[in-house]
């Protein structure tokens, strides 16, 4: 086997110094009840090439861009990843190291990920961010319970616009505990209703996500408002990080924390996973953040380095009593985030969010031309949901015979939403293929 | 580390197995921690402090001291209902190592009971403990 | 000794990122406009992010040099204790970028992504296999992760049996991360002392595990790099009592093919993709952290879960008893399919022999290092040993300083102060792929700086000297937080 160097000789030599005869002996003071294991019963080993065309063959079993044309968005999306992005990334100094324990052997990793917290903290208007968590969700779920540490209080607001995935990842995180989570309703125009969020009591935090589920720019500033108001922590949310080339960002919106996903900058969706967890905050709460944090400081001659810093935070100092349990997150996305910032620029960044904005209105328009009832009527970036007649269901899976996902069915997420469908267009689509897409809906 | 001789341990603080000092005077009381406590910490990086008007018994917890890879708990001394807490640290908490009896401090308590610091260690009888 | 690893060559500064460029240059080769601009309200925007202007050249420069002041397990040996540093095989890394693997969108129907549904169900079958459990979870996207589904898991039947118990067991040779998890789950964690054979006596246990308490959480083999000799004396105590055993799986390296941990007594595991199933650490993640469990914890499974039914794959969220959703969609995809590469391209017979050799190599440096360094515990270890620096200490050197040396001899450190039972300790993982000439030459750069410890003890305080930086000042960091640019 390739990946281990031992000849016969060197595990014979190896063996003498220890003091046994086999390798088996080894294991001799396990007790024998304990390594009773014959044969694993598993595929015998295969060669590489074996593999090329046994993963080929499985990922031919998949429908993928640019064979399948898809419309699917809700918290994955599709975009261009430069190849200079894919190369720098696959840098093995970066790829096989591990967690910057050691500042001098690690320089690069750390400045990365403190350019990485510089970039999103400027992205999202916060004055700080960590050097990343898992994935949105377990952001989100880190956030509300970052509120109720701040708070000392029990319940929790979330909008029923933000994804469903992540309020049900919120809901496992808080049940064992028995925090309290209300979800709130959302309005004719598809924003969330928060009426009677002054009637809850013991409010530690309020989430919304912005742009939402259904794609609408949400009035954050109003909600954010009223949150503080009650005296509870205001946590934004977004699945969409293009979203804020363009838009105002959550910060000067009045966010206390600011969570998502960020697998739009340079990330492959890879059927979900792995993502970015996106995470930033106001300064002043950042001893109850969560996740690792790099810092600058100076070497023994004076010259800049950065290290990993506030430790005492995390779960090998503090353990119990931890502002989280995570320990690996997701670093090597956040460097792809950051890759993907750096060749963007600012420039470019409001560029191609303005185009992601005026290609899915370019759909919507031509939607509505066809005569489909667009169902929310605020404003929307990248996503919006349409209402298809009944009996839809079937067309749409003719287009999947046609390598045409005409957007995703939301009924099973909102059952008062039959026929009920989001779309995503990013820069991805042409003109042209939108126009089929339209045309061939309408057959 | 310090050697015990080398520890600054005035006369006129009173102090605890946990290494906490307490200086009381006209019902109220200053707390720190002693010069061994920061030796065996480090470099303080921060200190946590409680919020003004909470009241605590002798032996709860009222913040913690963090250095760059460890964080421990501070133990009330004495019972008593904190007065004011020493806010130049969240700037500073390098006093705590350089003075940690003066500029140091952490927080200023009136006393539950007035005669409680009576019954804590002097000088002598800490130097006893310290030296096991 | 040859001439060391480390030398000094050509590395390059760099600023940072924002100290570069100009407004106007991009790295994107951005896609023609074919729709007119469509209005939005000009209350919604905003001013976008301040981020610096950069050709394509000056980001692939930038990081192209960051690079080159990082060291990699494929730059060098990589003995980080408990972090099984193993070698990343690149061809891991191909079949993940494949297009149909990594432009699938989560959301396509089962129809329309058997291949890395069927590769997803075979997986959870190739794990159970290995760990002897019965069921399997994909979806926890790291150790810690796991050790938090695993938490829910015990939470979940505890529940279902209509008890509540609100106390779990961990030992001190536990990984670092358990209380953590635990307290995050609602559970109050209850320290339990190793003997002074470093391993779990059944009797300690025996005395601590009431009604009140939910399980232990053991690390086996354990942070001291020894495998658990009572595991089934402690197993069979918590069982009786109604309690659960939930095993940190992070150290399975040693025992592949070899242990079984149902048969042991072990109601949960989780296992470490990026550890013991070769894929890389990225930096600090992603990583993926699978939990295996018996069956009589299979339906609090989290959802949605892979079923099979007639050769046909799909995600099935009808598991009423589920602890629900932790990840947004299914977990790492993407680091699962380097580890199923991993697996097929090993086969059975490898992956009992990467253990023996892991094995093998902790147990060689071990003998050739207890004379120059104390080894609290003298007996024959699995797949890690930990040293600590007492002797090394009569000349006021210590763990921190020795490892900073061995930096300048090309090596990256070992695991230090943890476990936090050994004062001063060096927790040293060679891995199965370290050859015997590389351990040689970490063994004499070990030896080297021991005599140094003696000799030149100014040497060893300085160092390291050959790094990008040198000593790095991590109390100012801390005093007074510079966070971003």
């Amino acid at each position: 086997m390739r990946y281990l160097p031992h000849t016969e000789e060197d595990i014979a030599e190896m063996l003498r110094v220890v003091g046994v005869h086999t390798l088996d002996d080894l294991f001799s003071l396990i007790p024998k009840s304990c390594c009773c294991r014959t044969r694993l019963d598993l595929p015998e080993a295969i060669s590489e090439w074996e593999l090329n065309s046994h993963m080929v063959r499985l990922a031919g079993n998949m429908a993928a861009f640019p064979e399948y044309e898809t419309y699917l968005g809700a918290g994955s999306y599709e975009h261009f990843i430069p190849a200079s992005v894919s190369y720098l990334l696959g840098r093995s100094e970066f790829v096989t190291s591990y967690t910057p324990y050691q500042p001098e052997m690690s320089q690069g990793t750390l400045q990365a990920i403190y350019e990485y917290q510089t970039l999103v903290s400027r992205l999202l208007g916060m004055e700080v961010a960590n050097a990343s968590l898992y994935d949105g969700a377990s952001a989100l779920a880190e956030a509300l319970l970052m509120a109720i540490r701040i708070t000392r209080r029990k319940k929790v607001a979330i909008s029923r616009c933000v994804h469903p995935n992540y309020r049900q990842v919120v809901r496992t995180y808080l049940a064992p505990t028995g925090f309290e989570v209300i979800e709130l309703p959302y309005l004719e125009n598809g924003h969330t209703d928060i009426q009677k969020l002054d009637e809850i009591e013991d409010l530690a935090g309020v989430a919304v996500q912005s742009p939402n589920f259904f794609g609408s720019i949400e009035d954050l500033q109003t909600i954010g408002e009223m949150t503080h108001k009650q005296g509870a922590l205001f946590i934004t949310a977004f699945t969409e990080p293009m979203a804020y080339g363009i838009l105002k960002n959550p910060g000067t919106l009045g966010a206390d924390v600011v969570c998502g996903e960020g697998q739009s900058f340079g990330i492959p969706q890879s059927f979900g996973g792995p993502g970015l967890g996106m995470f930033a905050s106001k300064m002043k709460y950042v001893r109850n953040m969560p996740g690792r944090l790099v810092g600058k400081t100076k070497d023994a001659d004076g010259k800049k380095g950065f290290v990993l810093t506030l430790a005492t935070r995390e779960q090998h100092i503090r353990r119990g009593k931890a502002t989280s349990n995570i320990c690996t997150n997701s670093s090597l996305c956040a460097l792809a985030a950051a890759i993907y910032m750096a060749s963007v620029g600012s420039t470019g960044l409001r560029y191609l969010a303005r185009l992601n904005h005026d290609k899915c209105e370019y759909l919507k328009k031509e939607l509505v031309k066809a005569g489909f009832a667009i169902c929310f009527n605020s404003p929307t970036f990248n996503e919006f949901v349409v209402e298809f007649p009944k009996g839809f269901e079937n067309r749409y899976q003719e287009l999947l015979g046609e390598k045409i996902v005409a957007g995703y069915p939301i009924a099973a997420d909102y059952p008062e939403l039959l026929n009920h469908y989001l779309f995503c267009v990013t820069e991805i689509k042409s003109r042209d293929m939108i126009d089929t897409l339209v045309r061939e809906i309408q057959r | 580390m310090k050697e015990i001789s080398e520890l600054k341990l005035p006369e006129n603080v009173k102090y605890t197995e946990d290494h906490e000092w307490v200086r009381p005077a006209d019902g109220k009381a200053r707390i720190g921690i002693s010069d061994y406590a920061q030796d065996q910490l480090g470099d303080i990086v921060y200190v946590e402090l409680p919020d003004i008007g909470s009241t605590f018994k002798k032996g709860e917890a009222f913040g913690t001291v963090e250095s760059v890879k460890a964080v421990s708990d501070l133990y009330m001394p004495v019972g008593g209902e904190i007065l004011s807490t020493n806010t130049a640290l969240e700037e500073s908490p390098e006093w705590v190592n350089g003075e940690p009896y003066d500029e140091g401090w952490m927080i200023e308590i009136k006393l539950a009971a007035v005669t409680e610091p009576d019954s804590l260690m002097s000088r002598d009888a800490y130097i006893e403990l310290l030296k096991g | 000794m040859k001439d060391s690893q480390g030398t000094s060559g050509l590395i390059l500064n760099e600023p940072l990122l924002w100290e570069k460029g100009k407004p106007g240059r991009h790295g994107f080769s951005f896609p023609r406009r074919d729709v007119e601009i469509n209005e939005l309200n000009e209350n919604l925007i905003g001013e976008g992010p301040d981020f610096p202007d950069l050709s394509e050249v000056d980001v692939v420069r930038h990081y192209t040099r960051l690079s080159q002041w990082n060291f990699g397990a494929d730059t060098g040996m990589y003995p980080l204790g408990s972090c099984t540093m193993k070698y990343n095989p690149k061809t891991n890394e191909k079949q993940a970028n494949l297009p149909g693997f990594a432009k699938a969108h989560p959301f396509l129907s089962s129809g329309l992504s058997q291949g890395v549904l069927k590769l997803m169900f075979d997986l959870k079958g190739f794990l159970s296999e290995i760990t002897g459990m019965d069921a399997v979870t994909l979806q926890p996207a790291a150790g810690a992760h796991g050790e938090f589904a695993g938490m829910l898991l015990i939470h979940a039947f505890h529940k279902s049996k209509g008890m509540k118990r609100t106390k779990i067991i961990i030992p001190d040779t536990a990984h670092g991360t358990n209380p953590a998890s635990a307290s995050l789950c609602g559970f109050r964690s209850i320290p339990l002392k190793s003997n002074e054979d470093g391993i779990l006596s059944p009797e300690a246990v025996s005395e601590i595990m009431d009604a009140e308490t939910a399980g232990i959480m053991v690390t086996n083999p354990n942070t001291l790099g020894l495998f658990e000799d009572n595991i089934r004396e402690v197993t069979d105590i918590v069982h009786k009592r109604g309690g659960l055993v939930y095993c940190d799986g992070a150290n399975m390296n040693a025992v592949m093919g070899i242990v079984d941990m149902g048969e042991i007594g072990i109601d949960v595991l989780h296992l470490n993709l990026h550890k013991t199933f070769s894929t890389p650490h990225g930096g600090g993640g992603p990583g993926s952290g699978p939990v295996c469990v018996g069956k009589h914890l299979e339906p609090f499974l989290p959802i949605p879960r892979v079923v099979q039914t007639n050769g046909k794959y799909s995600l099935s969220e009808d598991f009423p008893d589920s602890i629900g959703k932790i990840h947004a969609f299914y977990g790492n995809v993407g680091v699962m399919i380097k580890a199923y590469s991993y697996i097929l391209s090993m086969g059975p017979e490898n992956l009992k022999k990467a253990s023996q050799l892991a094995v093998l190599n902790a147990n060689y440096i071990k003998e050739k290092l207890k004379k120059i360094f104390h080894l609290p515990h003298d007996k024959p270890c699995m797949h890690e040993c930990v040293f600590s620096d007492k002797f090394q200490k009569n000349n006021k050197i210590t763990t921190h300083d020795m490892v900073k040396r061995l930096m300048d001899y090309g090596f990256h450190p070992p695991t230090i102060y943890f476990p936090l039972v050994v004062n001063g300790a060096m927790m040293i993982e060679p891995t199965e792929t370290e050859s015997k000439e590389d351990i040689d030459f970490f063994i004499e750069a070990l030896a080297a700086i021991a005599d140094e410890a003696q000799n030149n003890p100014d040497r060893v305080r300085n160092a390291p000297q050959k790094c990008k930086v040198r000593r790095l000042d991590e109390t100012a960091a801390a005093r007074r937080p510079c966070l971003s640019g």
